[in-house]
């Protein structure tokens, strides 16, 4: 059914500017909860300053993959580094370094924007003065300035997410990790994240992985890991993985290497 | 394989670094107490309608002899207000607990958890805002008694504030290590069946323990077992100044236990959280 591409260890420009320190570095990774197994022998590297799309059908292993790389579980066979720290061994070290968005919503909805945005900083030692500057300047970028008071719940489902992916970059990491984070979205806003993304790794080299089951979300520029019931199925850059396929298309390499089909928007 | 990490970055938190996030994390908790009126509200009606309509109809019932701390009859209000300070603790503890499933549920715990700060000091620092949440219910009770009538002297309502703080510590720590076992926010109920109720009940809160002992040994024994006596009983003693060493170091005792049965709960390379599966994705 499936054919396992090797995966290239540094794809695309982290190549050829070696030796710069990959953004993560997951190797061996297995996990399980109980007797169902959520991932085995999980190997991929994401390379910095580019945008890495994790592709997989829901149910593939993405969530816990990201539950492991920002500790929420503790990797138990195998070993993530963040930027050549170790998570197991230097988690305060590795999550300084991580913005994370997760796939549910993680927003305090009774507290403001801007009060969401202060206990963020805090969780990463901001004081009050420099938190209550940067949140400003996040919400100006995204257009919400004007709702730093507005209590979370009555933003919209977009809004909500910009200001999770806003709080994300308030403690300006280096690698921001996204979980499904167009899921439930309108189209427009859908494109305006995608968007913005894009743009933090274009002009502030931010390192992006970006877990989807969307393949319209995913460029010819990008790198690409496609995971598949626990387990690597082919990684790279996006020519080379639709090269190694034997395909014409990310889409049909997505369908050749899972079975599967993924989801195309409306 | 070998790669080098990225320098520059300066290890490890300074203590001012620490005092912000336990002030962020306090401040949220206070936000959030302060959203949530109905909360406030229902803190204070629970003890004060024990003490408006349940100890006026047992004062002319149950006479309370003199025992330590008091040093002369007591009114059965004045008795029972020790039991319902530590009953809104134990209250605010499982609400405390609650809210965190909650959280756990709605994914607000995770913001929590991937903080680079150590694990042990993000519940820690949680535990103290749930705390120093219920100090302030406590003191709104306390007005609210002085004015039905129920004083104590002027002293012990400065000596009880460490005793507050130690039982909304142990009763707090304990109501965390529950929040990791609970599966749904609908398996909430049993604690307060299995948890709350007996633990209220079966303590010296409502009744002199002498007054227990005579009436059925077997719930003497029960009492004396139950660690929310203990926090009756030092409340009780702190409010007039004094220290009962035993209760004391039961409390103390219970609070670390309770703590680092919570944070070893929630610890990812050994907690239960980790071993129960998350979304699929």
């Amino acid at each position: 059914m499936s054919t396992t591409i090797v995966a290239d260890p540094l794809p695309g420009t982290a190549r050829d500017a070696a030796p710069i320190v990959p953004a993560i570095v997951v190797h061996g990774v297995s996990h399980a909860y109980g007797a169902r197994k959520a991932l085995a022998d999980v190997s991929l590297i994401v390379p910095a300053a580019r945008f890495t799309a994790l592709l997989g059908l829901n149910g593939a292993g993405k969530t816990t993959l990201f539950s492991l790389i920002t500790r929420l579980y503790d990797t138990r066979q195998g070993s993530i580094d963040v930027l050549g720290h170790r998570v197991s061994r230097e988690p305060s070290e590795a999550l300084r370094l991580l913005g994370v968005v997760f796939q549910a919503r993680t927003l305090d909805l009774d507290i403001s924007v801007m009060d969401n945005l202060l206990f963020h900083a805090a969780l990463h030692g901001i004081g009050s003065r420099e938190a209550r500057r940067r949140a400003n300047a996040v919400l100006q970028e995204i257009d919400l300035a004007d709702r730093a008071r507005d209590q979370v719940r009555k933003l919209s489902g977009g809004q909500m997410r910009r200001v999770e992916i806003a709080r994300a970059l308030l403690h300006q990491p280096r690698v921001l990790v996204l979980d499904e984070p167009t899921v439930g979205l309108d189209v427009a806003s859908k494109s305006a994240i995608v968007r913005q993304v894009r743009a933090l790794v274009r002009e502030r080299a931010v390192s992006v992985l970006w877990a989807t089951h969307l393949l319209d979300e995913v460029s010819p520029g990008d790198a690409v890991v496609v995971l598949h019931h626990g387990r690597v199925l082919a990684s790279g850059d996006v020519g080379d993985v639709v090269t190694a396929a034997g395909a014409t298309d990310m889409r049909s390499a997505f369908i050749a290497l899972t079975g599967g089909v993924p989801e195309v928007p409306e | 394989m070998s790669v080098t990490a990225i320098t520059g970055l300066r290890r490890g938190f300074t203590f001012g670094q620490y005092l912000i996030c336990l002030r962020g994390i306090t401040w949220r908790e206070a936000l959030r107490f302060l959203h949530q009126r109905e909360r406030f509200v229902s803190a204070l009606v629970r003890p004060l309608v024990w003490l408006f309509i349940f100890a006026a109809g047992f004062r002319q019932i149950l006479g309370v002899s003199i025992i330590p701390p008091y040093e002369t009859y007591v009114l059965y209000d004045d008795y029972v207000t020790p039991g319902l300070m530590a009953m809104i603790q134990l209250f605010n503890g499982m609400q405390s607990s609650l809210s965190m499933v909650y959280d756990r549920e709605m994914g607000n715990m995770r913001m929590l958890l991937v903080s680079p700060f150590p694990r042990w000091f993000l519940l820690t620092g949680k535990l103290l805002a749930s705390t120093a949440v219920s100090i302030s219910q406590v003191y709104a009770y306390l007005f609210i008694a002085w004015l039905w009538g129920v004083e104590a002297p002027a002293w012990g309502y400065v000596a009880v504030l460490p005793a507050l703080a130690l039982t909304g510590m142990m009763l707090g720590a304990l109501g965390m290590l529950l929040s990791s076992v609970i599966r749904q926010l609908e398996n909430f109920a049993g604690v307060m069946n299995f948890v709350i109720f007996p633990m209220f009940f079966a303590s010296s809160a409502l009744y002199p323990l002498w007054l227990v002992q005579q009436s059925s040994p077997v719930v003497y024994t029960v009492c004396r077992l139950n660690p929310f006596t203990y926090a009756v009983e030092m409340i009780r003693f702190a409010l007039y100044a004094r220290i009962d060493w035993i209760s004391l170091g039961v409390v103390v005792t219970m609070t670390i236990l309770f703590t680092a049965g919570a944070i070893i709960a929630y610890d990812p390379a050994r907690g239960l959280i980790a071993r129960r599966g998350g979304a699929a994705g």
